[in-house]
């Protein structure tokens, strides 16, 4: 399945990924360097934020009091479709999903 | 000497971040990587996730395989076995030398051993690295009745991962309390209390006299200071570890509990030698105190400095430490150091529920540490990282106010 990443200076990041993955993991795996991931998937780092194209917020799942919690105070400007990327486990039906990766994680 | 090359000795989590970050600077040089027989990985799922099944050897990699080659990072096979300042050279096992002109230790830490008798028995074990933990994992699956000696971070998490595989599981701890040199005694009593309530037996000051031996050179329990005799056929020991300065030491480097940096985090002796990670002893910007930090932050904060002083844009180390640790199904954020506080004031649903302790040395917040609230710990990050009028706002008066909450000040 598809997965982009629009990068901070507006080139995009192509790449081939297989469900059951989270978006982070694919970011890393794929060496798009504007996801950071410090705590490997933890929840405890917030630095895999990342926007979610809003043509795909209502295919997810709305983030858990965890996640909502980390994402106060992120490094870039938090907005209605900021998630935390280690968050975001890919499944079939997100085949294609677009997703933002913001100025700065850290 | 060699002009444009990096030595990065260790490929743990500040030696892969330096590596990692020297390409990110733009630096053009050659990168050579030492590292060990494992691709470079991760250790904090080593005492949680890796040990309850939930991730694999493959998944603890920082990185895919290629990675290296595509950044151009050489990782080569270790260990260093010397360094020579003079010529700017290290030699490797394999008898091979690099050169470099700047060289950065990353060697990390060894387990402190427990120092009784008995302590060389089979089924003894530490956890500092993934051989250990994969070790530890075939016998948790067999093992009946663990002791952990030690109620750090690592002891307790080991005890969580054990009791949810279903094991009896007794930890002791030497001090009075659990965590003690890095939390409040509130978050202290409150993961002890966690623990008890999951069915775990703790016992605080309360020492280990002798593991003994069943005969056939494997464990069969451990006599306390108390003179109880405790069955075990599995013993992990956490309690604590050793900077790894061996090499710094026989380069003729400062060594005093970790190889002493300035403020760019180079050697006191030797301007071409950088120390970063758990092996480094720094001194903290905020308290002026010198000290050697085990945490992901630390490691990685530092691999950034370092890297982006040798890529020509130096500045002094001044990032703020957090830590997290994760027992039971709760979770414990630390935002800051608490050590000097002199008071804790607890907000939040009480010694039950989701809480913060903010330490404070006088009016000055030191720390915050938050058992499920992480909003109030990335709040804290915020507030302690920035300083100046944001933090002085913080008082203990202030977090005690009806309806306090950290992040309403932030967003102010
Ligand atoms: C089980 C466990 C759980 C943890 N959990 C957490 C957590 O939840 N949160 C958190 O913030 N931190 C946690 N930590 C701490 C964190 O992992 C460490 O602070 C971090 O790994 C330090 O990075 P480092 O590179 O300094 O050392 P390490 O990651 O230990 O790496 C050092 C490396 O150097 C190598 N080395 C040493 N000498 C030589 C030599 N002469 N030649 C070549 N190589 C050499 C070693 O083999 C090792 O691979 C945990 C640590 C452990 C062990
Ligand atoms: S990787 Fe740390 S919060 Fe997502």
């Amino acid at each position: 399945m598809k997965l982009t990443f629009r990068r901070p200076d507006g080139s995009h990041g192509v790449h081939d990924t297989d469900p059951g993955t989270s978006v982070m993991e694919a970011a890393v795996a794929h060496g798009e360097d504007g996801i950071v991931a410090e705590c490997g998937g933890s929840l405890m780092c917030a630095t895999c934020h990342v926007y979610v194209d809003p043509a795909f917020s209502d295919l997810l799942a709305p983030p858990a009091e965890d996640e909502a919690e980390m994402l106060t105070c992120t490094a870039a400007e938090r907005r209605p479709t900021s998630r935390l990327s280690c968050q975001l486990v890919l499944t079939d039906d997100l085949d294609g999903l677009v997703v933002e990766i913001p100025e700065e994680q850290v | 000497m060699s002009a444009g090359s990096v030595v990065v000795v260790g490929g743990g989590q500040a030696g892969f971040q330096t590596a990692a970050s020297l390409r990110q600077e733009g630096y053009a040089g050659r990168v050579v990587l030492v590292g060990d027989r494992h691709p470079p990985y991760q250790r904090p799922p080593l005492s949680k996730a890796y040990l309850t099944g939930r991730v694999d050897v493959a998944e603890l990699a920082f990185r895919p395989g290629d990675f290296y080659a595509r950044h151009r990072i050489e990782v080569v096979p270790g260990p260093v076995t010397a360094v020579d300042r003079a010529g700017r050279t290290v030699a490797l096992a394999t008898g091979e030398h690099l050169a470099y002109e700047h060289l950065v230790l990353a060697t990390g830490c060894r387990a402190r051993r427990l120092g009784v008798p008995g302590q060389d028995l089979r089924g003894v074990h530490y956890l500092r690295d993934v051989d250990d933990a994969s070790a530890l994992v075939e016998h948790l699956g067999r093992a009946e009745r663990l002791v952990v000696v030690g109620a750090g971070f690592i002891g307790l998490e080991v005890a969580a991962a054990a009791r949810q595989r279903g094991a009896e599981v007794t930890v002791l701890e030497f001090a009075p309390r659990a965590m003690g040199r890095a939390v409040s005694a509130c978050v202290g009593d409150f993961f002890i209390g966690r623990h008890r309530a999951a069915g775990t037996r703790v016992e605080v000051s309360t020492g280990v006299e002798a593991l003994l031996d069943d005969g056939d050179g494997h464990v069969r329990g451990v006599r306390a200071s108390t003179g109880e005799v405790l069955p075990a056929d599995l013993v992990v020991v956490g309690v604590g570890v050793l900077p790894r300065t061996d090499l710094a030491e026989a380069a003729g480097l400062t060594v005093d509990g970790g190889v002493l940096v300035d403020d760019h985090l180079r050697s006191v002796d030797d301007a071409a030698v950088s120390a970063v990670g758990d092996c480094s002893r720094f001194v903290d910007s905020r308290s002026g105190a010198r000290v050697r930090l085990e945490s992901v932050q630390n490691a990685v904060d530092q691999g950034r400095c370092v890297a982006a002083r040798i890529a020509g844009r130096p500045f002094p180390y001044t990032a703020l430490p957090w830590f997290w640790t994760d027992q039971l199904g709760s979770k414990l954020q630390i935002a800051g150091l608490s050590a000097g506080h002199d008071r804790a004031v607890l907000v939040g649903d009480g010694v039950g529920g989701p809480f913060s302790v903010y330490c404070f040395a006088g009016q000055r917040l030191l720390a915050v540490e938050s058992v499920d609230r992480p909003a109030d710990h990335m709040a804290a990050r915020r507030v302690l990282g920035a300083g100046g009028d944001a933090l002085a706002a913080v008082t203990p008066d202030t977090v005690r106010r009806e309806g306090f909450r950290l992040r309403d000040l932030v967003a102010a």
